[in-house]
């Protein structure tokens, strides 16, 4: 189980954000600027923790933004954004954040196989802190695609 | 024996929830069906689970249930998931 390949388009290497709703925006925009969804999709990220607080930190130092299935998504999509500097997302204990993963899906079920590859690359408990030291594309895909040793 | 994962959306993290439960389930020797839910939802997806796998943010939304409620701090912590779903049901 791989991810699918990630476009340049997808992935920022070392990005600035004033605060998590600007990094928030900058994986939506990847996704945007990748086709897979409309500026709509990234508010909707970003009201899920206006809604339900910053439980989209789900490992130290890692965001995992996201939204519901809907009009705003035109094709499954996965971006990363890594920050220059860490931003606090007020998580009791995984902040700060360094990556921010986007994630959009057609359908809850098609999301899986994409859900399940992200886990295979972030199991190995050094992935975060290698995604956020990348300095290139290539490096960030090989270590989500699990060739980091390659 | 069922086993529902919650987030905001009921894909992405309760999807990578959903994912890391199974392997550590099969690991463990365990049978269970995990499912992914939305907060919205769990009153009807939860009703007859044993075990909810959440973040701290979603358990008072959750409200009350018979299911035991566990909190998973780090998603891709296989190894944390093990020792809280086994202490829940192993």
């Amino acid at each position: 189980m791989t991810l699918p390949p990630l476009a340049d388009r997808a992935i920022v290497v070392g990005a600035r954000a004033a605060d998590w709703r600007e990094a928030v925006r900058l994986a939506g925009d990847a996704l945007v600027d990748s086709g897979c969804t409309t500026a709509e999709y990234t508010e909707a990220m970003i009201r899920m923790v206006d809604d339900h607080g910053p439980y989209i930190v789900i490992a130290p130092g890692l965001a995992l933004a996201h939204a519901r299935p809907g009009a705003d998504v035109r094709c499954e999509g996965l971006s990363v954004v890594t920050l220059a500097e860490p931003v606090e997302f007020g998580h009791a204990h995984n902040d700060p954040v360094r990556v921010v993963i986007g994630l959009a899906g057609v359908a809850p079920d098609a999301h899986l196989a994409s859900v399940a590859a992200l886990a295979n690359a972030f199991n190995d408990s050094s992935a975060i802190a290698a995604v956020a030291a990348a300095t290139t594309r290539d490096q960030v895909r090989a270590i989500l695609q699990g060739r980091s040793g390659a | 024996m069922k086993i529902v994962t919650i987030c905001g959306a009921g894909i992405g993290s309760s999807g990578i929830l959903k994912v890391n439960a199974e392997r550590v389930l099969q690991r463990l020797g365990l049978t269970a069906s995990v499912v992914a839910a939305d907060i919205a939802s769990v009153g009807t997806v939860a009703a007859d689970a044993q075990v909810i796998l959440t973040s701290a943010e979603f358990v008072e939304a959750i409200g009350p249930t018979r299911a035991d409620v566990i909190v998973i701090e780090n998603y891709f912590d296989t190894e944390e998931l093990s020792r809280k779903i086994e202490a829940a049901i192993g």
